[in-house]
C-alpha cells in the first residue's frame, strides 16, 4: 500500500516538475539546433513586432522569436523581477529607465516615435474637429491614465494647448481607451496614431498641432543577461535596420531621428 | 442531531490527504505572505491617508454591497426557478447562468457594452427613453459587478434549495400556504445559510471585480475607480502603492467576512 | 358519509387503486407492508400526489380538483416536519395564518391547541429542543389548528421509542376521539392500528386485501401478511364438512364449511413430539425443523413439511424435546384450537 502511494506521488511530482520545466524559459535550449529569442515589447508594438519576428525567423533558420506584449510598465516590472527576456522594447524612456537603473540593460536606442491623434468613432457623431472641442462638456472623452505613457503624452499635449478637460474615464492602456471610442461609448479619445491606423474603418483619426509637444519615444535594448546572447543584439539590429523602419513607418510610427 | 465522532476512533489523518492539503494551503497563503513581506511598512500610514485610497475603498464597498443586493433580488428567484420549476431546457438555462463564471471578465464587459452601452441593444433605448447611460457611471460599476458575481449566488442558493428537504414545503402546503407563502415563510428561512454563503461569495467576487468594470464602466476616480482598478493603475508606476492598496482591500474584506461569518454563516 | 374516495395512482411498475369511505368521527387505519401504497394514498388525499384516476369527495364536495393548499385537510407527517426555524407556537399558528387569521388570532388558536396537547409550557421552544413525543404532539396540534374536515396521519408513532410510544398512543387516541371529522392514518404496526382505529383497511401491492373492525381482522386474517401481523398460522384450503383440505393434510375443525376456506390457529396451540404420539390425535403431521429463535419469553420453532408453520413452546419444552434444526418431528393441533372461515 505504502509503496503504491509513494509511486503515485512520485509520478505526480515528476509530472509537475516536467510541466514547470516546460513552462519556464526554453531559451537555454542553446547547445545546438533550436534557439529562441524572447522579446518583451509594449502592447502598441504588437502588429509591427510580430511582422519583424517573422522576418527574423526567416533570416535565421532554426531560431524562433517569442513575444510578451503588454503594458511597458508591467513588462519592466517583470524584467526587474527576473523574467527571462532577451530584448525589451518600451513605449517610453521612463519605463526603460526602470530596467537600466537595475543595471539589466545599457545604452537603449530610440527606434521609433509615436504621436497622438484624436480618435473619434466612424462618422464622428460629436463633430470633433480640433483639440479644444474636447473641452465641450457634452463630448465624452476617454483618456489614458497619466500613469501610463499615452496618458502622460495626452496630459502634455493638453497642457501645451492650455486646455482643461474632464474625461469620463482614465483608461489603463491605449487599446482600452480606443475600444471605448470604437464601441461609441466615448465620443473622442487621445490615442497614438498607430492605434488609429490599426483600427482603420472603425475609428477616424484627427491630427492636431499640439501633438508635436508630446511625441513619445520608443527605446529598445538587448538585455545584459539575455539568455539568447548574440541573437538578442541581432534582433535589435533588425528593428533599427531599414527593413525595420519600413515596417514601423507603415504602421504610423515616425522614424527616430538618426 | 449527529454526535461528534470520537477522535480516538477516527485515527490519524492519512498523509496522502495531509500532504496535498498542506501544499494547497501554502499555495494559497504564500502569495499573501509575499504581499505582507514586501509591503512598504514605514510609508504605510501616509499612503493610507491619501484621499484617493479612501475614495476608492469607499466606492468599492458601496458598489459591491449594492451589487450583492441586486444579485439577491434577482438571483434568489432565479435559483428558485432552477431548483423548483420544471422549465423546458432547464439544463441549458443553468449552463447559461454560469456563463459569466467562464467568460473572461473583460469579454463580459464588452458584452455588457454591446447590450447596455450607448449604442447597445437596450442601452440605446435607455438613453432615448430615460436619458440613462450606464457606462462611465457608478451604476455601471454595479451592473458590471452584479453580472460577474451573480452566478456565485445563484449556484450557491440553487444548491441549498436542492439540498433542502422539500417535504417541509409540502407540510406548509397542507397547512394552506400558497407557493409564495411557502417560499417566503418556509423555503427561504430553511435555505438562509445557503443564501448568506452565496451572498458572501457574491460580495467578495464583486469587491475584487476588475475586468468587466474597467471595460464597461471605465476608470475615473470617485465614480468608477474601485480598489482593484486603483491597484492595477498603481502597478504601472508605483508597485509599492499597489501592494498597499491590495493589503487594504484584503484587510477590509477579511474583517467584514469574518464578522459576517460569526453572525450569519454558522448554523441557524 | 364524510369522505368518499377512489384513489388511482399509476406509477411505473406500481398501481394504487383503492376505494375509501370514512364516516364523520371515524378513524380508519391503512395497514400494510412497506411499499404497499399506504403513504401514496395519504399523499393523494392531501393533494401532494396527483391522482391518475378516481375521485375524492369530502362532505359531498369534490376535493381532487383543488390544490393541496386549498383542501380542508390536516396532515401529520411521519417525522413531523415541524419547521425548524419557528417556535412550537408559531408552527401551530402557521396554518391559521395561511388561512387568513390575524397574527394575534392565530397565536390564540395555537396557544389553546398547545394547551390541549399539554405543551403550553413549551410554546416558545424550537423544534430541535423538543423530545420526539412532544414534537409528535406539536405536529398533531399544527394539523388540527387548520380545523380540518379530514385528518391524515402518516405513521404517527413510528419515530418514537417504545416507552414514549405507549404514552403518546393513548394520548393520540383521546385526541382522535375528540375529533369530529374523518381520520385516515397509515401504519405498518398492527398494535397502533388496533388501538387507534375503528376500522382497518389492509393494503398490499396497491390494493385492499381485507378490511373490517380490528378484532374481526385479528381473528380472521385473510392474507399471509395479516396472519403474520396478528401472529396466527393461516392456510387456505377446501372445506369438506368438518374438514379442510390443505395440500395433502386435512385439518379437522369445529366449523362446518364447504368450498374455499381458511383455517387459522395460534402457534401456541401446536404440540410437538419426538416420536409419533400414541392414540391417533387428529391434525397430526410430520415436519422438519427449519429454524429456532427466541420469541418474547418463549421459543418459536419454524416447521417445514406438508405445511409451513410457526410453533411457540416454552424454553423448558425445548430442553425436554432436545430440538435441533433439520430434525424430523411430529406436530399436532387440536380441532378446538383451530378457527375456520370461508375464503
Amino acid at each position: 500500500m505504502f509503496r503504491r502511494h509513494l509511486g503515485w506521488v512520485a509520478a505526480v511530482a515528476v509530472a509537475c516538475l516536467a510541466a514547470c520545466g516546460s513552462g519556464g524559459p526554453a531559451t537555454s535550449a542553446g547547445g545546438g539546433g533550436a534557439k529562441e529569442v524572447t522579446v518583451f515589447a509594449a502592447a502598441s508594438l504588437t502588429g509591427t513586432f510580430t511582422e519583424l519576428g517573422k522576418a527574423f525567423e526567416a533570416a535565421h533558420p532554426g531560431t524562433t522569436v517569442r513575444f510578451n506584449f503588454g503594458s511597458s510598465a508591467t513588462l519592466a516590472q517583470q524584467i526587474v523581477q527576473g523574467a527571462p527576456a532577451d530584448v525589451f522594447a518600451a513605449a517610453s524612456p521612463a519605463t526603460m529607465k526602470t530596467v537600466t537603473d537595475a543595471s539589466l540593460a545599457s545604452a537603449p536606442v530610440t527606434f521609433a516615435r509615436n504621436t497622438l491623434q484624436i480618435a473619434v468613432p466612424a462618422g464622428n457623431p460629436a463633430r470633433v474637429d480640433e483639440l479644444k472641442d474636447l473641452a465641450d462638456p457634452r463630448v465624452k472623452v476617454a483618456l489614458c491614465a497619466e500613469q501610463v505613457p499615452c496618458g502622460a503624452a495626452a496630459a502634455k499635449a493638453l497642457a501645451a494647448a492650455g486646455l482643461k478637460i474632464t474625461p469620463v474615464t482614465l483608461e489603463q492602456d491605449v487599446k482600452a481607451t480606443l475600444t471605448k471610442v470604437q464601441l461609441g461609448e466615448a465620443d473622442a479619445a487621445l490615442v497614438y496614431k498607430t492605434d488609429v491606423i490599426a483600427a482603420a474603418g472603425k475609428v477616424e483619426g484627427i491630427d492636431f498641432p499640439e501633438a508635436g509637444q508630446a511625441v513619445n519615444d520608443y527605446p529598445i535594448a538587448a538585455l545584459a543577461k539575455a539568455p539568447a546572447g548574440g541573437a538578442a543584439k541581432e534582433f535589435v539590429d533588425l528593428v533599427l535596420s531599414q527593413q525595420g523602419r519600413g515596417v514601423l513607418t507603415k504602421a504610423g510610427f515616425e522614424a527616430a531621428p538618426r | 442531531m449527529s454526535a461528534a465522532p470520537d477522535r480516538r476512533l477516527a485515527g490519524r489523518p492519512p498523509w496522502v490527504l495531509v500532504v496535498p492539503a498542506l501544499l494547497g494551503l501554502a499555495f494559497l497563503v504564500l502569495p499573501l505572505a509575499g504581499l505582507l513581506i514586501r509591503a512598504p511598512w514605514p510609508t504605510l500610514p501616509a499612503r493610507l491617508a491619501e484621499p484617493q485610497v479612501l475614495e476608492a475603498l469607499r466606492l468599492s464597498l458601496v458598489t459591491a454591497t449594492i451589487a450583492t443586493a441586486v444579485c439577491l433580488v434577482l438571483g434568489v428567484p432565479l435559483a428558485w426557478m432552477l431548483a423548483r420549476v420544471d422549465l423546458p431546457g432547464r439544463r441549458l438555462v443553468r449552463a447559461l447562468v454560469t456563463v459569466p463564471l467562464v467568460l473572461p471578465p473583460v469579454v463580459g464587459g464588452v458584452a455588457l457594452l454591446l447590450v447596455l452601452g450607448r449604442r447597445g441593444l437596450i442601452g440605446q433605448w435607455l438613453e432615448s427613453a430615460f436619458g440613462v447611460t450606464l457606462p462611465f457611471t457608478t451604476a455601471g460599476v454595479v451592473v458590471a459587478e452584479a453580472f460577474v458575481a451573480m452566478p456565485f449566488l445563484v449556484i450557491s442558493v440553487e444548491g441549498a434549495l436542492r439540498a433542502a428537504d422539500r417535504r417541509y414545503e409540502e407540510a406548509a402546503a397542507t397547512l394552506g400556504a400558497s407557493r409564495w407563502t411557502v417560499f417566503r415563510r418556509v423555503t427561504l428561512p430553511l435555505v438562509a445559510p445557503g443564501v448568506m454563503a452565496g451572498a458572501v461569495l457574491c460580495w467578495a467576487r464583486a469587491l475584487g471585480e476588475f475586468g468587466a468594470t474597467i471595460t464597461f464602466a471605465g476608470n475615473f476616480p470617485g465614480t468608477t475607480r474601485t480598489m482593484p482598478l486603483a491597484v492595477y493603475l498603481a502597478l504601472e508606476t508605483e508597485p509599492e502603492a499597489a501592494i498597499v492598496l491590495s493589503l487594504v482591500l484584503l484587510a477590509v474584506s477579511v474583517i467584514i467576512l469574518a464578522g459576517l461569518r460569526d453572525r450569519w454563516v454558522t448554523s441557524p | 358519509m364524510t369522505l368518499d374516495a377512489r384513489l388511482i395512482v399509476n406509477r411505473p411498475a406500481f398501481t394504487l387503486d383503492i376505494a375509501l369511505e370514512v364516516a364523520p368521527g371515524e378513524v380508519v387505519a391503512l395497514l400494510g407492508p412497506n411499499g404497499a401504497g399506504k403513504t401514496t394514498a395519504l399523499r393523494a388525499l392531501a393533494g401532494l400526489t396527483a391522482l391518475s384516476g378516481g375521485h375524492i369527495a369530502l362532505d359531498g364536495r369534490p376535493l381532487h380538483t383543488r390544490p393541496a393548499d386549498q383542501r380542508p385537510v390536516g396532515m401529520v407527517f411521519q417525522d413531523y416536519l415541524l419547521f425548524p426555524h419557528l417556535s412550537a407556537l408559531d408552527n401551530v399558528a402557521f396554518g391559521p395564518r395561511c388561512r387568513g387569521a390575524s397574527r394575534s388570532e392565530a397565536r390564540r388558536t395555537a396557544a389553546a391547541l398547545l394547551e390541549r396537547v399539554g405543551l403550553a409550557a413549551h410554546a416558545t421552544a424550537k423544534p430541535r429542543r423538543l423530545s420526539g413525543g412532544q414534537a409528535q404532539r406539536v405536529a398533531l396540534a399544527r394539523a388540527l389548528a387548520v380545523e380540518p374536515r379530514l385528518l391524515l396521519l402518516d405513521e404517527p408513532l413510528a419515530a418514537l421509542d417504545a416507552h414514549t410510544r405507549l404514552e403518546i398512543r393513548s394520548g393520540l387516541r383521546r385526541h382522535l376521539a375528540d375529533f369530529d371529522g374523518a381520520t385516515v392514518l397509515v401504519t405498518h404496526d398492527p398494535l397502533d392500528a388496533m388501538v387507534l382505529a375503528d376500522r382497518l383497511i389492509v393494503v398490499e401491492n396497491g390494493a385492499i386485501v381485507q378490511q373490517g373492525a380490528p378484532a374481526e381482522v385479528a381473528r380472521r386474517p385473510r392474507t399471509d401478511y395479516v396472519a403474520r401481523l396478528v401472529g396466527l398460522n393461516l392456510y387456505r384450503g377446501l372445506g369438506d364438512g368438518a374438514r379442510i383440505k390443505v395440500g395433502e393434510l386435512a385439518f379437522s375443525t369445529i366449523e362446518q364449511l364447504d368450498g374455499p376456506a381458511f383455517v387459522a390457529f395460534s402457534p401456541a396451540a401446536v404440540a410437538l413430539y419426538r416420536t409419533r404420539p400414541d392414540g391417533s390425535p387428529r391434525n397430526l403431521w410430520q415436519a422438519v425443523i427449519d429454524g429456532i429463535e427466541r420469541h418474547g419469553d418463549n421459543v418459536r420453532v419454524h416447521l417445514d413439511g406438508p405445511v409451513a408453520a410457526f410453533v411457540d413452546i416454552t424454553p423448558a419444552a425445548l430442553a425436554d424435546l432436545d430440538l435441533t434444526p433439520g430434525q424430523r418431528i411430529w406436530a399436532s393441533v387440536k380441532a378446538t384450537e383451530t378457527h375456520a372461515y370461508p375464503a
